[in-house]
């Protein structure tokens, strides 16, 4: 049976990253056909990917609110034997509201395809992982891409075109979204993220500028986001983003379990806190008990 | 205008949680339970509608055991005005899944005529992030998920929505599911005397049967394990010492 996959865009551009390792996850499953609602050269970079059988193409409906891109969603899910995403914000806005269209369960962050019908998934945050078996007759899922390599390009797939309309159920007003040089959070090798021990806005340009240093990308904790030092899609942990690294670098943070649930499958994490019995030092490979206004510096110094 | 705030039970988000032996599931026997933080956010949400004079009724509604009582009394304890809970099962090991608690939530829709369902963007036990969207779908509303600011007006609301890359801000119509994000209130605490006020609050209790829904799973868990455990590693002494770590023993840099 064929897979449905839909492609995140995100301001008119393909989140390529995402859908490469969505493409990944599913690749096991069948053919794929990738579903891109957003402009032709998004579709046309879609077409590219590798392992990418066919790209529905929808001009955008309407900046990909729910409303419309489920009932295009369900309008093509005739014919599929599984519909999945990436499980970002875009994704997880739309598949449950299209499983429920569709009167079957939805699975969320699944970590693992076990076969046809059997998911692996983490619960509690990541402090348990449960496999289960859904009796659905279609599978809706999305994947967390942490746990899945990108596919490679060169694909060549035939775009489609196929007719969305868009709902009158919402409307889009604006999108404030913050454009960096930086790597993505998400794909990123290194990650250098700040938490409430940095103590302001203002020197938060010390996590930033330590970061550029690394060519890493920039992450916070939930306190740094809450208390303005960061913006939302910084955040890392069980409500934020996941992410695995090769390199981690958590500065004063303390190490909450919703912030662990967000990097501890980091190939290697390095911990800068005061405080010595800080619960990250219980995850961290290197540990630097220190002041972070001086160890911080000194690091951008003599990286 | 009705607003109702779904509000799960779960383990305290401070809890260490255990898997039981058998593979079954996590193990909530005399484990602390709490409403699902998103769900605190809610009802606080719910609350200064009803301040502002938005709102005029605040019911909040449980699906689960009968021990959901409590969260729900905390609920009312808050502010809330009036609470069902819907008796969906006896273990408090059993997880109503969230297609079932939609249906089960739309019933309390037809009955209530609400404007509004303030939901949690996700339950913190089995984090699946999906309630809201499942329920706007089977009403055929508008939904507004992850909402960081909410500003109701007439038959509108604006909604702005944590996303990828930042903030988004859509306008939906009014009835409409509404999903809340850590970011859009700080709740308040319950103080003492509101909260022996809220014993005297009414709380109805219904059954899946009363909606006529089906709330048998679709999934079935086949094993629950442990991740993997990290060790803790070392502690460097210096910046130095840390960055020979990573350039000579790990290779990251
Ligand atoms: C439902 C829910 C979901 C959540 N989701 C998330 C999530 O996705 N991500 C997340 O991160 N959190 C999340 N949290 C919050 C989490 O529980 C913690 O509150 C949060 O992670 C704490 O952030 P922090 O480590 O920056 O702050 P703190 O816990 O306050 O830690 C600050 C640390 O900085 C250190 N420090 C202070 N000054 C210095 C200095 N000068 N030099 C060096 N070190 C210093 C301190 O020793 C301390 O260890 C969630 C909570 C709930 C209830
Ligand atoms: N059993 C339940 N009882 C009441 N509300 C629930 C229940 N399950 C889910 N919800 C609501 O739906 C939201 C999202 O939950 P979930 O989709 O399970 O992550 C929660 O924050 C609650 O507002």
């Amino acid at each position: 049976m064929a897979v449905l996959l839909l492609a995140d865009v995100n301001g008119g551009q393909l989140a390529t990253d995402s859908v490469a390792k969505a493409l990944t996850a599913v690749a096991a499953l069948g053919e794929v056909h990738l579903l891109v609602a957003g402009p032709a050269s998004a579709a046309a970079e879609a077409a590219g990917l590798a392992g990418a059988a066919k790209v529905l193409h929808a001009e955008d409906a309407g900046h990909g609110l729910a409303e419309g891109l489920a009932d295009l969603v369900v309008s093509l899910a005739g014919g599929y034997s599984h519909i999945a995403a990436a499980a970002t914000p875009y994704a997880k806005n739309v598949l449950p509201r299209v499983a429920a269209l569709l009167d079957v369960m939805v699975l969320s962050d699944v970590t693992a395809v076990v076969d046809a019908d059997t998911f692996e998934r983490p619960i509690y945050a990541g402090n348990a992982f449960q496999t289960v078996k859904s009796s659905d007759k279609v599978k809706v899922f999305t994947v967390r891409t942490a746990a899945f390599a990108a596919a490679g390009t060169g694909g060549s797939a035939a775009v489609s075109p196929v007719a969305a309309k868009p709902s009158d159920l919402s409307a889009w007003v604006e999108d404030k979204v913050a454009t960096s040089d930086r790597p993505e959070l998400t794909s990123a090798g290194i990650v250098v993220s700040g938490g409430r021990g940095v103590g302001s806005q203002a020197d938060f340009a010390l996590i930033e500028k330590l970061a550029d240093k690394l060519g890493a990308a920039v992450g916070a904790s939930r306190a740094a986001v809450d208390s303005g030092y960061a913006p939302n899609d910084w955040q890392v942990g069980q409500t934020g983003k996941v992410v695995a690294p090769q390199l981690y670098v958590a500065v004063g943070i303390s190490g909450a379990i919703q912030h662990l649930a967000g990097m501890k499958d980091s190939k290697v994490i390095v911990a800068i806190n005061k405080d010595e019995e800080a619960p990250i030092f219980q995850v961290a490979d290197y540990g630097l008990v220190a002041d972070l206004f001086t160890a911080v510096p000194e690091l951008i110094e003599k990286l | 205008m009705k607003v109702l705030v779904p509000v799960k039970r779960v383990i305290d988000y401070n809890v260490k949680v255990r898997v039981k032996a058998d593979g079954s599931g996590v193990d909530l026997a005399n484990v602390k339970m709490s409403m699902n933080p998103f769900d605190e956010i809610a009802v606080e949400e719910a609350i200064r509608l009803k301040e502002k004079g938005v709102a005029t009724e605040v019911v909040v509604v449980s699906i689960g055991v009968k021990q959901a009582q409590e969260t729900l009394r905390t609920a009312l304890a808050m502010g809330a005005d009036r609470a069902i809970l819907i008796e969906a099962a006896a273990d408090v090991h059993t997880d109503i899944e969230p297609l079932a608690v939609a249906k089960l939530l739309a019933g309390v829709v037809r009955d209530e005529a609400p404007g509004l369902v303030l939901a949690g963007k996700q339950a913190i036990d089995n984090d699946m992030n999906a309630t809201g969207q499942m329920l706007a779908a089977l009403l055929g509303w508008s939904q507004a998920t992850f909402a960081s600011e909410l500003a109701v007006e007439g038959d509108k609301a604006t909604v702005t929505r944590e996303v990828d890359g930042g903030l988004q801000t859509i306008s939906v119509k009014l009835p409409a599911v509404v999903s809340v994000d850590l970011r859009l209130n700080e709740p308040r605490y319950a103080s003492l005397p509101n909260i022996m006020k809220a014993k005297a609050k009414p709380l109805a209790t219904k059954t899946p049967a009363d909606y006529g829904v089906d709330v048998a799973p679709r999934l079935t868990v086949v094993k629950t394990t442990e991740p993997a455990g990290r060790k803790a590693g070392v502690k460097v002494g210096s910046v130095d010492e840390l960055i020979a770590k990573l350039k000579d023993e790990a290779g990251v840099i």
